[in-house]
């Protein structure tokens, strides 16, 4: 016996460890069929592991200090940033690699949720994998949004006072609730030490909590794949491993590097070039300093919460009160934890449904991408009006789906065992889509 | 392979009307900046110390990081430095913020990273914008910033402006800075203005504002080139024959 396996069968007598590899990696079998979608799950952990280590390197440099330095507009926390861009050897790597990763988080984690919405992957047994997922974008929206104050500039300390806010609307509670989160009557350093607390390690400690079990109930049930055929139910009746199943190491290892080395020359080409993203990944305004008497005429916030925001903004305020549309934003983002149940479909994948659903689910996507765009730009009363229609759309997508899903087949029947992917009509649904966001994009600009 | 890169087209195809959806707000024309020219930066550095560090930090930075535009310690201590004397040191102003506040009425901004809060096109239509306005405590308004508290520092190069409804070829009126009086760089041909020099130099300055908003810019390019080189022709095609050797048994 080697010295290595001895080492090994040491550590084993007293920690699962070759068994834990065998059951999530080496023996983990996955279904053979996963295409494009499939890279996004791999890219989040990627992603988050980039966040967590870059982070650890900022914090070293970076002061929760709202004071001014002396002599000038500026705080502690908004110099100290600019310290690590331009003092700090490979600081300002670091910061962009942060800042990207955090609008790159959300396109994969955007992406990787679309996935589980086309290819049924929340439906049973998978409710609990997709509710473990959904507090995870929950703790990523309340992380992006702490991180966000940090900078210190105009748009953090207006953005952070415009969501917290929105708590003060809340009935009876609502602006003891908002002094609370606050800690001061006003956003304050306060504000911003707890902000950076909570950003550094509690809501991180969550979501690594959270991450592993996402994995281990997707590991207990199996993975869904884009026939949304259950590779469990046949299995080779002498080794009794799934027939389209493949074990996860090394097929999906070496799969997933693939996407890693794409998904970093998208990352490398943002940092390197163009770490702004044109006022998209980092705002402009966010390079004036706070200033607590200064109100920028236009706040808007990052991408990612611009649908979101849409929809809050979409709502009108009636009986006196604009919780409403806090309501209605909640709403939006707690909706999709409820897929598993509002889908009454038996069939999985949008491969095998019917019109009914393809057909909402463009319009869905539309509606998304749509209140996206209008979210970042200031409101007109054409746009307002396009904003109201999008999130009726929104909601009878969720609200709807019980009704349309419920005998909604399509002409090829689920069949039995994974397919090869490759048919000149998914190639058809994908420029039919194409065509219809980009018009969208269009229109919202021009009105 | 193909069947990949089609669909992360139709990925893409998704993200970019984000991209699509531009900021709101007139055009300015575009700034005639080159963050690579050294000489320009070099000239900007000067008006910028010159006439900005007079009454606008820059806290943010060093004048040895002045060592990236092609100076060295000794040009920078012997022409640069009128504010401090420890080349070390960041750009600070004299003045202090109660001084600024009774006689300008307002405490002039920190420049570090104005140019990216603001833009090189904004900064370059603002530095040429100032125009005679009576109405101003400081007699000179701003034609991209309205009511600035600012007066028009560069008036001797610049000459005088003023602001005068002018009719375009289609017909339609519209508000345009006129030279009327010509400072030392710009000239008056029969009514014809020359401001080539002038503009040069604001161009200069604000390629300099552009860079002092993130001196690690250029270097940044530079390695994400080889940054990019590296995954797009070791990593990538490596990664890509991997997976196609392990996964050659899978049908």
């Amino acid at each position: 016996m080697s010295k290595g396996q001895k080492l090994l069968d040491w550590v084993d007598a007293r920690f699962p460890l070759t068994s834990m590899l065998k059951e999530h990696v080496t023996e983990y079998y996955a279904p053979k069929n996963f295409n494009f979608w499939y890279f996004f799950g791999s890219l989040a952990l990627l992603v988050l592991v980039m966040q967590l280590l870059t982070g650890i390197f900022l914090t070293m440099n970076y002061m929760p200090d709202a004071s001014l330095v002396p002599g000038t507009k500026m705080s502690v926390a908004f110099s100290s940033v600019e310290y690590i861009m331009r003092d700090v050897s490979g600081g300002w790597i670091i910061r962009y690699m942060h800042s990207t990763g955090a609008s790159m988080f959300f396109i994969v984690v955007y992406l990787h949720m679309f996935r589980g919405l086309i290819y049924g992957s929340y439906k049973q047994p998978r409710e609990l994998v997709w509710i473990f997922g959904m507090l995870i974008f929950l703790c990523l929206m309340a992380e992006a949004f702490l991180g966000y104050l940090l900078p210190w500039g105009q748009m953090s300390f207006w953005g952070a006072q415009v969501i917290v806010n929105l708590f003060s609307s809340i009935p009876v509670i609502g602006p003891d609730l908002s002094v609370f989160i606050r800690g001061d009557f006003v956003v304050s350093g306060a504000t911003l030490n707890r902000f950076f607390a909570l950003h550094v390690i509690a809501v991180p400690l969550v979501l690594l909590a959270l991450v592993v079990a996402h994995l281990m109930a997707l590991h207990e049930v199996g993975s869904n794949n884009p026939d949304g055929v259950e590779i469990k139910a046949l299995k080779d009746p002498e080794t009794h491993l799934p027939l389209d199943g493949i074990p996860f190491h090394p097929y999906y290892t070496v799969k997933d590097v693939l996407g890693v080395a794409v998904f970093l020359i998208v990352f490398s080409a943002i940092v390197f070039f163009m770490p702004d993203m044109g006022g998209y990944f980092l705002e402009a305004n966010n390079f004036f300093p706070a200033d607590p008497l200064k109100t920028p005429p236009h706040i808007a916030p990052v991408w990612y919460f611009t649908p979101f925001y849409a929809i809050l903004r979409a709502v009108p305020s009636f009986l006196g009160t604009q919780v409403w549309g806090v309501l209605a934003m909640g709403a939006a983002v707690v909706l999709i934890a409820f897929l598993p149940w509002l889908d009454r479909s038996p069939i999985k994948s949008v491969r095998y449904r019917g019109p009914k659903f393809k057909i909402m689910l463009t319009l869905f996507v539309i509606a998304f991408v749509g209140l996206g765009i209008l979210g970042a730009l200031p409101p007109t009363d054409l746009r307002t009006f396009v904003a109201r229609t999008l999130s009726v759309i929104y909601f009878v997508f969720f609200l709807g789906m019980p009704f349309y899903t419920k005998n909604d087949v399509g002409r090829t029947p689920v069949p039995s065992r994974v397919t090869e992917s490759t048919t000149r009509g998914k190639v058809l649904f994908f420029v039919l889509w194409a065509v219809l966001i980009v018009a969208a994009a269009v229109f919202a600009k021009h009105i | 392979m193909k069947k990949q890169i089609r669909h992360l087209l139709a990925a893409l195809v998704l993200v970019l009307p984000l991209a699509a959806a531009a900021e709101e707000g007139p055009v300015l024309p575009k700034a005639p900046i080159d963050i690579q020219d050294t000489e320009s930066l070099q000239r900007g550095a000067q008006i910028f110390v010159n006439y900005c560090l007079s009454c606008h930090s820059a806290t943010a930075m060093r004048y040895n990081r002045l060592t990236d535009i092609g100076l060295s310690e000794d040009q920078i201590k012997k022409n640069l430095m009128f504010a401090s004397d420890k080349i070390g040191d960041t750009m600070h102003v004299a003045m202090t913020s109660q001084d600024a506040k009774t006689w300008l009425g307002n405490n002039p901004p920190d420049l570090s990273v104005e140019a990216r809060a603001r833009g090189a096109d904004w900064l370059y239509a603002y530095l040429r914008g100032f125009y005679r306005d009576d109405t101003r405590p400081t007699g000179w308004n701003n034609q991209v910033f309205d009511k600035v508290a600012m007066p028009h520092v560069l008036w001797q190069w610049q000459g005088e402006q003023q602001l005068q409804s002018v009719k375009n070829s289609e017909g339609v009126v519209e508000q345009k800075l006129v030279l009327v009086k010509p400072g030392t760089m710009t000239k008056l041909d029969n009514g014809r203005a020359n401001t080539v020099e002038f503009d040069q130099r604001m161009a200069d300055l604000t390629n300099y504002l552009v860079y002092m908003s993130e001196p690690a810019q250029v270097k940044r390019l530079q390695i994400g080139y080889g940054v990019l080189m590296f995954l797009a022709l070791l990593l990538l095609p490596l990664a890509y024959f991997l997976k196609k050797e392990f996964w050659r048994d899978v049908h």
